[in-house]
């Protein structure tokens, strides 16, 4: 376990310096990029803490939707992200074969990707949520 | 005759070309400021500068406001890459500035007749006259459907069970084909130029297609070109209702609503796949933090999608 500051913390020390010395000094398209690269950082200190959580979360939904016979999660993140890109990647086909066009598993389809978009937009873009979160 | 060149600077915005303002001083001629369009390397998305300099041609003469073009360069390996040169447009071009500044109110209260309007006109414009393809068979909606659904499975890295949703939606639904016409294809705020009076310039024609004219309304309605101002579907300016009653006073030909909506969903669907393919050229190398940042602007158009596809 790493000192204080925090990863989070230092990202926004980080993102704070470019708001308030670097950014009032460019102009243009450099401007532009320096307000992109601020909101990135923005981006991954909010990605870095709630990311298990909701990793977990969308790996017990796509357990769920799909009728895995697992009742432990991968225990690293890791092997939690490559357990969800397979199970997502099933949900895919099934999609595409036309499981998910009506009935109650396209609405539990619809419901699962309503929750696992709007988990990714607290991350990555929370205004666009306004008041639907 | 001695010409100068002077003050060249890159301008903001145009993640897939880049776009440069000089100046030209010529004897016993006033300077002129002119815009230089050019390939950045690496880039994924397909297009031809030559015809981009076609249809601004063409589109001139049909009365939809652009810069003037002067002249091509084509594939000129003194530049390395290919180009063309147009005159700068005074104006503002950032959306959220022309959706807020108080200097652009009067604007505001005319664009959406003038975005009608000037869409009407370059719907005129005969695609197969500037080199452009017809769509062939099952209609524009079906084969831009394909395309972009080839163009999502063939390069995106991560699986997107959204995006197949709307796929499906999408195939479901289809408008029934009719007639191509010129699309401009990518017909939008942050694509235009506006002063004090309204629209001056009609830019960024590199994704223009023949195809089903709606498909521009439908892209203009598309929720991220309304920067914010929500409530007004239309850009951030107005409600859908508008913009196709202008359109109709200006085309001659009737709008149906449900057409347009198909092309708003099917707009959300691309952008998602055009933020993709962003995102795939930062990965495959070019260090871009603009187009690294795209990669997670995909699930705002994911959202958009499910929302759209559950409105009655």
């Amino acid at each position: 376990m790493q000192d204080r500051p925090t990863a989070v913390e230092l990202l926004t020390s980080v993102r704070e310096f470019l708001e308030h010395d670097v950014l009032p000094g460019l102009e243009g398209r450099k401007r532009f990029h320096g307000l992109v690269a601020a909101n990135v950082l923005a981006i991954v200190a909010r990605e870095l803490a709630g990311e298990e959580t909701a990793l977990v979360g969308e790996w017990q939904r796509l357990r769920d939707l799909l009728g895995v016979d697992e009742t432990v999660p991968p225990g690293r993140l890791d092997g939690l992200r490559t357990a969800i890109d397979a199970l997502t990647r099933r949900l895919c086909e099934r999609i595409r074969a036309g499981d998910a066009d009506a009935g109650p598993f396209g609405d539990a389809v619809r419901a699962h990707l309503r929750m696992t978009v709007v988990e990714k937009l607290r991350v990555a873009n929370p205004r666009f949520l306004g008041n639907a979160t | 005759m001695p010409v100068g060149v002077d003050g060249l600077r890159r301008l903001p915005g145009g993640a897939s070309r880049e776009i440069w303002l000089f100046t030209v001083a010529r004897d016993g001629a006033a300077p002129e400021r002119l815009v230089l369009r050019r390939d950045p390397p690496g880039h994924v998305i397909e297009s031809s500068r030559k015809l981009e300099f076609e249809l601004l041609r063409a589109a001139e003469a049909a009365g939809v406001p652009v810069p003037r073009v002067r002249w091509c360069g084509g594939d000129d390996p003194v530049l390395g890459a290919s180009f063309f040169i147009m005159d700068f447009v005074e104006g503002e071009t950032i959306g959220r500035k022309i959706l807020r500044d108080p200097e652009l109110v009067r604007a505001r209260a005319v664009l959406p007749e003038q975005l009608a309007d000037a869409a009407a006109r370059l719907h005129t414009i005969n695609a197969g006259a500037v080199g452009l393809r017809m769509p062939e068979g099952e209609g524009p909606g079906a084969a831009e459907l394909a395309r972009y659904a080839d163009v999502l499975r063939s390069i995106a890295p991560d699986p997107h069970p959204a995006l197949e949703l709307a796929i499906r939606w999408l195939g479901a639904r289809l408008p029934p084909p009719r007639t191509p016409t010129l699309v401009h294809g990518d017909y939008r705020m942050g694509n235009v130029i506006v002063g004090p009076q309204g629209l001056r310039a009609v830019l960024d024609w590199e994704l223009a297609h023949a195809g089903d004219p709606m498909e521009d309304l439908g892209w203009l309605c598309v929720r991220s070109w309304r920067f914010g101002a929500d409530t007004e579907p239309v850009g951030g300016l107005c409600a859908r209702e508008r913009l196709f009653a202008a359109y109709e006073r200006a085309a001659g030909v009737a709008v149906d609503p449900a057409v347009v909506r198909w092309w708003e969903v099917f707009g959300n669907f691309k952008w998602a796949v055009i933020c993709i393919m962003q995102a795939q050229t930062f990965l495959n190398g070019v260090k871009n933090v603009e187009l690294a940042a795209l990669g997670r602007r995909i699930v705002e158009m994911e959202l958009e999608l499910l929302d759209l596809m559950e409105a009655p």
